[in-house]
């Protein structure tokens, strides 16, 4: 499941949900993001996050479509925030549960790896030099090019 | 078509979104982004280095050689960094 929104959410109820009533989930794994106050020597006074409504949620659901794929799921859940964030405050949740660790693990760190580099969502910075655009990083592409072709088992 | 415009991309061109008739001789991604640069101005800038533009046909990334037709909504943007 996907949700893009501007509200904040609540972890431990969402990681609550995603087990409920489902006596086969033996584990469960959770990423949380949060809005960091230090990019590289200056302070973070908040961040804005933009993105492309319609293709955000497309792409959300191909991605968690593919981790269901790849592993044996017993559920997923990617919530992504936008709009304006302050340090300290949550960007995305990334929930999945499985009947053994495993899976869980595997498919947190893949959903999490994918979405940054293929959500349509870019940063807006504000510090006190002024706003700028976050860029890209080659760490991230090579997180996600780690699982090409990759997975399951 | 209608091309939308995101992030640093829509602050240089200084608009989200055009609507345009498919411009004469364009026939695919790589025609309209030529055709654009080729504008001038914020357009030229902000297409200029093509290793810093993803583009999406109808909100599915596409790369150069997709074919464009008059009713597609194309969005130029550069590489994401949400998360």
């Amino acid at each position: 499941m996907i949700r893009v929104q501007r509200e904040d959410f609540d972890p431990g109820a969402e990681l609550a949900a995603l087990t409920e009533g489902d006596h086969g989930v033996g584990g469960a794994c959770v990423f949380v993001g949060l809005v960091r106050d230090l990019a590289g020597e200056g302070r973070i006074a908040a961040m804005t996050l933009e993105h492309y409504p319609g293709m955000t949620e497309k792409e959300l659901a191909r991605i968690d479509a593919e981790a269901q794929e790849r592993w044996p799921l017993r559920s997923t859940l990617i919530i992504h925030r936008y709009g304006r964030l302050e340090p300290g405050e949550r960007i995305v949740f990334v929930g999945t549960t499985s009947a053994h660790r495993q899976a869980a693990f595997d498919a947190c760190q893949f959903l999490i790896d994918w979405l940054k580099t293929k959500a349509p969502f870019w940063k807006l910075e504000e510090t006190a030099e002024g706003e700028h655009w976050v860029e890209a990083k080659d760490s991230d592409d090579a997180a996600a090019d780690r699982w090409q072709g990759q997975g399951g088992g | 078509m209608k091309v939308l415009y995101f992030a640093w991309l829509r602050e240089k061109i200084g608009t989200a979104e055009e609507d345009l008739p498919l411009p004469p001789g364009v026939t695919d991604v790589q025609g309209l982004l030529d055709w654009l640069r080729a504008r001038g101005g914020g357009h030229a800038e902000a297409l200029a280095d093509p290793n810093l533009v993803r583009v999406a046909v109808n909100q599915t990334y596409v790369g150069a050689d997709h074919p464009l037709g008059d009713g597609d909504e194309v969005a130029l943007f550069p590489p994401v960094t949400g998360g």
